[in-house]
């Protein structure tokens, strides 16, 4: 049986990986090889860099770095941020990465989606979506260039056409990440969650609000996302992730086990 | 026993993972197009993601298709690596496109049954057969998969995976050998399958 994934997401800020609290007040949480090889140890099934930063301040990264993450871990991986063509994909692929996952440069150039696909197939193609619910109108907006705070938009989509829109052009997987929740630990959205999951046939990923071993059970019992991904309570201990696992084993819901005795 | 390992350059973008895989294991391998240097190796990797069009023009246009063909040391073929061993794929914008023909069979779109394609992340095996490759490997062990296309099962299948259907999720055909999962993203478990090629005899 398909198991539902665990995936630890890695912040990256020049280098180091990175915790804001609702995408504010960066704090450094440590090197990113080191942190990956110990997520990968304790049973993540994958693990998300996000190069925070890229997207927003329109210069080329270095990412040497994720060729010595392929190096050291061996469950697949993901590489986003300022991911705007091809090439840049590419080179990212090539230096060993499983997939990418763009956000604001689909939304400036949805087309991207599409060569994306055609060029390296759909099973590397993720799109990330950052969606905020608006009290006012009740509607959830896609937001754009949600790595730095004073250039943060909404866009004209809203999340659920935006979400069709991506699956058309040829994404294989999305990301959802409920911005409401993000960093607050509060559980994750699973009425907007469960609303994308009726209109979304590749996998989806739920992101923001992971706070406790319960929220986790919830997103996949009640959304029957695919996975789920979170970032600080990995990164501060809260949670751990073989216990997690172990918990929802527990609660019915499908997890690899990693056999350590195997090789 | 120190054995010359050949990954060949397909150009597709999973090279790196593979070779990767190898090194941890502390087994060195080359990357090479070059059908000389291929066919001299002890073992061949025949790695592959993307779509098997693009990846069989890439071998016409590198002229590996005949080389490959005639390789007979041990050959594993990697996701769409092992895709492209069977005869023909459903994987193209028109009709069937052929493939290696190293070992029978045919790569046809996914039957879900209402399941979410692609199928990706982690899943089991079963009716696991009795094969060097397979050595310490069983149903518990959870190994990572990432297609919309698969080959059926029938009697060169190794090992099935189970997405809404039953598929070939490990064939052999003698030294042709093809794994649908990617061995070197399967943590321990694929490591093992690796492991285990590296220790076939010849």
């Amino acid at each position: 049986m398909l198991a539902k994934r665990i995936i630890p997401c890695l912040d990256v800020r020049d280098g180091k990986v990175v915790k804001g609290v609702q995408f504010r007040n960066h704090e450094i949480v440590g090197d990113i090889v080191p942190l990956a090889q110990r997520y990968a140890e304790a049973g993540a099934d994958e693990l998300v860099f996000y190069d925070i930063t890229a997207s927003s301040d329109a210069r080329v990264v270095d990412k040497s770095w994720v060729s010595r993450i392929a190096q050291v871990i061996d469950i697949p991986f993901c590489v986003a941020g300022g991911i705007k063509s091809i090439e840049d994909a590419g080179r990212i692929l090539e230096m060993g990465a499983d997939k990418i996952s763009v956000n604001s440069p689909a939304l400036a150039n949805p087309d991207l989606i599409r060569a994306l696909h055609d060029t390296f197939g759909q099973q590397c193609v993720v799109v990330g979506i950052d969606s905020f619910f608006d009290a006012q109108t009740g509607q959830y907006q896609v937001y754009q260039f949600t790595g730095d705070e004073k250039r943060t938009q909404a866009t004209r989509w809203q999340t659920q056409d935006w979400v069709a829109e991506v699956q058309q052009l040829g994404a294989g997987e999305i990301v959802l990440n409920c911005m409401n929740q993000d960093g607050v630990r509060q559980g994750y959205d699973i009425p907007q969650l469960s609303s994308i999951r009726a209109r979304c046939n590749v996998p989806l990923i739920a992101s923001g609000g992971a706070g406790s071993m319960a929220h986790f059970a919830d997103v996949f019992t009640q959304a029957d996302v695919d996975g789920a991904l979170a970032a600080s309570v990995f990164h501060k201990g809260v949670i751990d992730i073989p216990a997690l696992k172990q918990y929802l084993r527990q609660q019915g819901v499908a997890m690899r086990n990693d056999d350590r005795e195997c090789v | 026993m120190k054995q010359d390992i050949v990954i060949v350059n397909t150009g597709c973008a999973n090279i790196a993972s593979v070779r990767y895989a190898f090194e941890r294991l502390a087994v060195a391998v080359s990357v090479s197009d070059d059908p000389a240097r291929i066919n001299r190796a002890d073992k061949v990797i025949l790695p592959g993601v993307g779509s098997a069009q693009a990846a069989m023009t890439s071998l016409h246009q590198k002229g590996l298709v005949e080389p490959l063909q005639q390789l007979t040391q041990p050959v594993l073929g990697v996701c769409l690596g092992m895709q492209m061993m069977v005869d023909a794929s459903a994987e193209s914008r028109d009709g069937d496109i052929p493939c290696l023909g190293l070992i029978p069979g045919r790569v046809e779109r996914l039957q879900a049954e209402g399941l979410r394609l692609p199928h990706m992340g982690w899943n089991t095996l079963s009716d696991i057969a009795e094969h060097p490759l397979l050595h310490g490997i069983d149903e518990q062990q959870y190994f990572y998969f990432v297609h919309s296309f698969g080959v059926a099962v029938s009697d060169t299948t190794l090992a099935r995976g189970n997405y809404g259907q039953p598929f070939a999720a490990v064939i052999a055909k003698g030294n042709f050998m093809g794994a649908q999962f990617h061995p070197e993203r399967s943590g321990r478990a694929g490591a093992r399958l690796l492991k285990n090629f590296v220790e076939l005899v010849n």
